[in-house]
């Protein structure tokens, strides 16, 4: 396999480890507002992902710095292409980790509701506004001849985008639900395996009509049977996934949704190889994985670094997730 | 202001404010691992105290510190994507490093320091920490290497059928000449913050209680003690960081007279080269090159600095710049020698006075002394922002010496905006990135002086769980010591273990918690 193949199935397997890891945090930043029904149980949501919340942003920050080393014509392009929905993503994300941290630092009733509203609404922006960026790549926007974009907001959100947000923000309240099932004890945890049953349906039903929709526009036919393959396992698992926190193994239900979330990427990132970023406008300014790239050498070089050390962090992260197994609940919580 | 204007502010503002908190967690992951390590080493409830207390403000920074971080990863898209474009086949491979080789480690492994209190043994605990302050240094290393490429830049050939430049050699980059004394330079700067802050509270603590001595009751006195040596720790912190800080400077000096002279020509507003060259300690006028109304200078001290030699020819603004129109063409290649010449002023002088105070703090402490003097409370409230300070005016002199050039020699700063964008969405996103930064400032100024305040917490609970984990150490139970110490622990494991299930009828629910959010 040629480097650049191997580098964007890289960035793309970042891209997707982030939508399954922080798109459960997202879920149950997402599930602070009406599931919980005061603040204790706020609270213990909070904790399930507490240790682990930062780790996974990481994921993002390291697709884009994947992506800025092997494909920089993709890394300029996309971010100032995507130059407001992006800043909103960041302002989004910026409070939101904030709010983890600052709002049990002061003991006031309306500072806690104040970051409470930033969690919910700081989860729910980006998991949305990502999909629909993501979904972008796929679809393509308006680019010139030296890849520039030359469009506006009109382009970025399209009813196609918007549903990709969709999908991202339905599938991360579900992976969230199911990870609240895994984590909690009590009645958060029944109240979590009822509420994934209601989810179900309608994320497999934006899941299939997404996968149609992307594999139809994109009409490269290189790899068209592979995201057909990988949309059916979307929805087959959360389907599948409905019935089986149904018998109460939580854990199980948890990898249906990971690996529906990894199957969605998979579909989208599928269906874009070779292109990276497709023009609408000029079609010379369709930037591949061949245009859009770093130098063989730079690719070598990063090549080097990813092989040993990618591995380390799937260890250390996976320990951290060991460590952190045992469920909590609102006993848990004693202070108010 | 056009376009170009915007985004440079754009990127300054995030940026300098972004470096408030940097410094400040380099130094305080480090100041804390040591803190807990001498509490495992020792088993004195004090470190133990002193870590939770300096612990809070290192994640009160962090946070922050983090959040604003995020944007540093986009910028070079969002505003600069011909910057982008033209370096990223270097520049990306840094920032790539950086996420993969130190974000992930100090992201993880804080998460486990931040909730591992009570849940894992207080060995591994402290391991945490000691990954964590080493992650930023990894971290700040590969961004110092991508800076400094822009600085100096190696390691790469010109594509002119691409029209970028390209990596040849990723081994210069990372061993730019640049990097290796900027490095050194920046952690020694970064330490002095951190012990800043941890010397300032200390001191005001200290002095609060014996000034006022009806504050002080009833827990306080025995604060004292941990934060007298807090104290020490905080102000030896600042004067190694402040002497560290002058050497590598003073070397950094020398390598940039060599790779860029116009940099230390503005630094000193010099015009026209000199043989032996003064330097300047301030100036009343205009700093345009015509004559100053009043200025000091210190006679052969820039020749000096910048050469080695006392007797050492310093070339003026008005040399290189004749030189540069030869090599790059007409243009104007000084940067804003008012703001240059300033800003390394005041870097030297706000360092060197946090060094100077450091110093009195520990003269004036020394065996057991405490200083109960008004002119004591006002260095205190000093003490944390003159770093912070340094720190600040050092980059926007380094960064703004580098005018009018984006990447050295290679790249106009004006050649590197993204080519559609507009003043309008720029500035946009400059007020809202501006205001929310301001924002975030006040409350993390307004968060750490909440936190700062209280003495000394209760670490009851963690000091339980460090004994269960040493073996009795600290509590008396001599007969757990070496080889008894597993059992003890599945003892304790299981006692916790038996009380809440039978609150909770899981069988898999945690033991209780010491810390949550």
């Amino acid at each position: 396999m040629e480097l650049v193949t191997v580098w964007f199935v890289l960035v793309a397997v970042l891209w997707v480890g982030y939508l399954a890891l922080e798109g459960f945090d997202f879920g149950v930043g997402m599930l602070t507002r009406r599931f919980a029904h005061d603040d204790r149980e706020r609270r213990v949501l909070i904790n399930t992902i507490g240790p682990v919340w930062d780790g996974n942003e990481v994921w993002m920050i390291t697709a884009v710095g994947a992506t800025f080393a092997a494909f920089p014509e993709w890394y300029a392009t996309a971010w100032s292409a995507y130059y407001l929905p992006l800043a909103a993503i960041l302002v989004a994300l910026i409070l939101r980790g904030l709010a983890f941290e600052y709002r049990a630092k002061h003991d006031s009733d309306s500072w806690r509701r104040r970051w409470d509203g930033v969690i919910f609404l700081g989860s729910a922006a980006p998991a949305f506004l990502w999909g629909v960026l993501l979904a972008g790549f796929a679809q393509g926007l308006p680019l010139d001849a030296r890849h520039d974009f030359v469009g506006g907001l009109g382009d970025v959100f399209t009813p196609y985008t918007l549903l990709g947000g969709v999908v991202t923000l339905a599938l991360s309240l579900l992976h969230g639900t199911h990870y609240v099932a895994l984590k909690t004890v009590g009645e958060l945890r029944t109240r979590a395996r009822a509420l994934s049953g209601r989810l179900a349906a309608p994320t497999a039903l934006a899941i299939a009509g997404f996968v149609v929709w992307t594999v139809t526009q994109r009409d490269t036919g290189s790899v068209t049977w592979a995201a057909w393959l990988a949309g059916a396992v979307a929805v087959a698992f959360v389907v599948g996934g409905h019935r089986i926190i149904a018998d109460g193994r939580e854990g199980w239900a948890f990898v249906t949704s990971f690996v529906a979330v990894a199957a969605v990427g998979a579909a989208l990132f599928g269906a874009l190889y070779p292109d990276v970023l497709p023009s609408t406008a000029d079609a010379a300014g369709t930037l591949t994985v061949d245009n859009a790239s770093s130098t063989d050498y730079t690719l070598t070089v990063m090549t080097w670094v990813a092989v040993p050390f990618v591995p380390v962090v799937l260890a250390y992260q996976s320990w951290v997730y060991w460590t952190f197994r045992r469920r909590i609940g609102v006993q848990h919580i004693t202070s108010p | 202001m056009d376009v170009i204007d915007l985004a440079r502010w754009q990127f300054g503002i995030t940026t300098v404010v972004h470096y408030f908190f940097v410094p400040f967690t380099i130094s305080m992951a480090f100041l804390v691992a040591i803190m807990e390590t001498a509490w495992i080493r020792t088993g004195d409830e004090r470190w133990l105290k002193l870590t939770k207390f300096f612990g809070k403000l290192l994640l009160i920074n962090l946070a922050v510190g983090v959040v604003t971080g995020l944007v540093q990863e986009f910028q070079f898209g969002l505003n600069w994507s011909d910057f982008s474009r033209f370096v990223g086949d270097i520049f990306g491979a840094p920032l790539a490093m950086e996420a993969l080789l130190a974000f992930y480690l100090e992201s993880v492994f804080v998460g486990v320091w931040i909730f591992g209190w009570g849940r894992i043994p207080p060995k591994i605990h402290l391991a945490t920490i000691w990954v964590t302050a080493c992650a930023t240094l990894l971290s700040a290393y590969f961004i110092l290497a991508a800076n400094s490429f822009m600085q100096n830049p190696v390691g790469y050939e010109i594509n002119e059928e691409a029209g970028r430049a390209e990596l040849t050699d990723i081994w210069a980059v990372l061993t730019n000449k640049v990097t290796l004394v900027t490095f050194p330079h920046t952690i020694m700067a970064a330490i002095m913050v951190g012990g800043g802050v941890v010397a300032a509270v200390a001191m005001w603590h200290l002095l609060r209680g014996n000034r006022d001595p009806s504050l002080a009751e009833p827990g306080a006195p025995s604060d004292a003690a941990p934060f007298r040596s807090a104290l020490r720790i905080g102000a030896a912190a600042v004067l190694i960081g402040g002497v560290g800080t002058a050497v590598t400077g003073d070397i950094q000096g020398k390598i940039m007279t060599e790779v860029q002279p116009m940099k230390m020509a503005a630094a000193e507003a010099l015009y026209e080269t000199e043989q032996p060259a003064p330097f300047s300690l301030f100036t009343v006028g205009t700093l345009d090159g015509s004559e100053a109304l009043y200025s000091i200078e210190v006679p052969q001290l820039l020749s000096f600095l910048s050469t080695g030699s006392f007797d050492g020819a310093v070339q003026g603004i008005n040399d290189i710049q004749q030189e540069y129109e030869e090599i790059y063409g007409p243009g104007d290649y000084a940067p804003n020698i008012p703001v240059t010449y300033w800003t390394f002023r005041f870097m030297i002088g706000a360092g060197g006075l946090a060094a100077a105070i450091a110093a009195w703090q520990l003269w004036s402490t020394r065996r057991g002394r405490v200083p109960t003097s008004r002119w004591a409370l006002r260095a205190t409230l000093i003490l944390p922002v003159l770093p912070l300070a340094a720190n600040t005016f050092g980059w926007i002199f380094t960064e703004m010496g580098r005018q009018p050039w984006l990447v050295f020699g290679l790249m106009p700063t004006a050649s590197g905006i993204t080519p559609g964008s507009t003043s309008a969405s720029v500035l946009a996103t400059l007020s809202v990135f501006t205001v929310l930064y301001a924002g975030l400032t006040a409350l993390w100024i307004w968060l750490l002086v909440k936190h700062a305040r209280p003495g000394l917490p209760d670490v009851s609970a963690e000091a339980a769980w460090g004994r269960r984990h040493s073996g009795g150490g600290g509590g008396g139970g001599g007969a757990g010591a070496g080889a008894g110490s597993d059992d003890q622990d599945v003892d304790g494991e299981s006692a916790d273990r038996e009380s809440t299930e039978r609150e909770s009828g899981d069988d898999d629910a945690d033991r209780p918690l010491i810390f949550a959010y």
